[in-house]
């Protein structure tokens, strides 16, 4: 008898209907989704790490790089990412706020915070535009050797010079992109005797005025970040810059697609009709992993 | 299909919204170290120590903190049946380490000794 009972037990499990680990299945292929994205966000950033580790001379210090802030002029870096930081974070928790709305079969709490998601997701995505577009113009300006390699312009001491500050005497407006040519950087080079270069990296090498002098006539302006060039250092630093934020800001994209959807839904009352409003748990998954991506991706441009 | 729809079991999380608010500040106030730290490097914490400086590596642990409250808090890991919280996490927690190291120590040597 108890047998019997047993193994009708046991049918009704193996029957279906029945939720493993008691999750539902679009919530656990979510996290499983996730999981192997989560997988391959590590494989870019820690491949960005065995560069850098090669590299180490000519690497980018992201202070150097990252200076921008929307109308101050001046040095400011970190300020800008921190703004963005703050904003996904923000979204992550109207994010919880309009799940936890769900729970409570709150309808209109539901529209609310999902609408600051969606908000937060495309003020995200505007920052980033405006991140790339200084990043592609160019800061500082460098200059590229004969052998490829990238140096800053600077003093005795290593402090980073401006192309502005050598062509023109004085530093040009913070913001501003200017062009030079690589005849006036040459000219002024030539004629400005407590001008050297350095590499960009954190080891900060110097070189002495003379050889910098015949490297200087040979080299050429490089202004900007692209695929194959960087004034920064590095060309695969603005490559790894370009490849892992621009997926990150793929999975943002997506996400505020996939969040305007939802959005639709609740207002016609799809999951009012469902009972439950599992559906925002779903998104909100997503988009609380693209927060986690960012904090991963905060640290390892911006900071380390 | 039917079964499809159904929501998942209901796992106790703490009632009310205050939780939410708590770790948004833990996440502020964690990031806005960070950013002070990175905007003044203090001279203290530039020393070297298990191959990077210690202020890399207070970034680092500030970050893994944020992670941790992200996906245990904000996307409710901590509040899910154990098996399944396990499930996630273990891959993550060997796989990601383990690649770190040794494609790390590989750039390293790459660096040091292939120049």
């Amino acid at each position: 008898m108890a047998k019997e009972a047993n193994l009708d037990k046991k049918g009704s499990v193996w029957a279906g209907d029945k939720q493993p680990f008691g999750v539902s299945y679009g919530k656990q292929m979510m996290w499983f989704f996730l999981l192997s994205d989560a997988l391959s966000f590590s494989g870019f950033l820690t491949a960005m790490g065995l560069y850098r580790f090669k590299y180490e001379d000519t690497w980018p210090v992201a202070e150097n790089v990252f200076t921008h802030f929307p109308f101050m002029h001046g040095d400011a870096p970190l300020l800008f990412v921190a703004l963005m930081t703050f904003i996904l974070i923000l979204s992550s928790v109207t994010m919880v706020m309009a799940v936890n709305a769900g729970h409570h079969m709150n309808k209109k709490g539901v529209v609310l915070w999902m609408g600051l998601t969606i908000i937060g997701g495309f003020m995200f995505l505007g920052s980033q535009a405006w991140e790339w577009y200084h990043f592609i113009s160019g800061d500082k300006g460098a200059v590229q050797l004969e052998n490829n390699e990238v140096m800053y312009l600077s003093d005795m001491d290593g402090k980073i010079m401006t192309l502005h500050e050598l062509v023109e005497g004085k530093p040009g407006v913070h913001g501003e992109h200017y062009h030079f040519t690589t005849e006036e950087v040459r000219e002024a080079f030539a004629t400005n005797n407590d001008v050297t270069i350095r590499t960009p990296g954190k080891t900060e090498k110097t070189v002495e005025r003379s050889e910098a002098l015949e490297l200087m006539s040979k080299a050429e302006v490089i202004q900007g970040a692209s695929l194959t060039s960087n004034e920064y250092g590095h060309v695969l630093f603005a490559d790894f810059f370009f490849f892992v934020t621009g997926f990150h800001g793929t999975h943002v994209f997506s996400g505020v697609l996939l969040n305007i959807i939802i959005f639709i839904n609740v207002i016609i009352g799809t999951y009012e009709r469902r009972g439950h409003y599992e559906m925002i748990e779903k998104v909100g998954l997503y988009w609380h992993f693209v927060d986690l991506v960012w904090v991963f991706v905060f640290t390892f441009f911006y900071l380390v | 299909m039917a079964h499809s729809n159904l929501p998942s079991e209901h796992h106790e999380s703490p009632e009310g919204t205050w939780w939410i608010w708590k770790v948004f500040i833990i996440l502020l106030v964690v990031t806005t170290v960070e950013v002070v730290l990175g905007i003044i490097k203090p001279e203290a914490l530039l020393g070297q120590f298990l191959g990077t400086s210690i202020l890399n590596l207070i970034f680092i642990i500030l970050t893994l903190l944020k992670a941790f409250y992200i996906v245990a808090e904000f996307m409710h890991l901590k509040f899910e049946k154990k098996n399944f919280m396990w499930t996630i996490a273990l891959p993550m927690l060997i796989l990601i380490p383990y690649l770190t190291f040794i494609i790390l120590s590989e750039g390293g040597y790459m660096g040091d000794f292939l120049k």
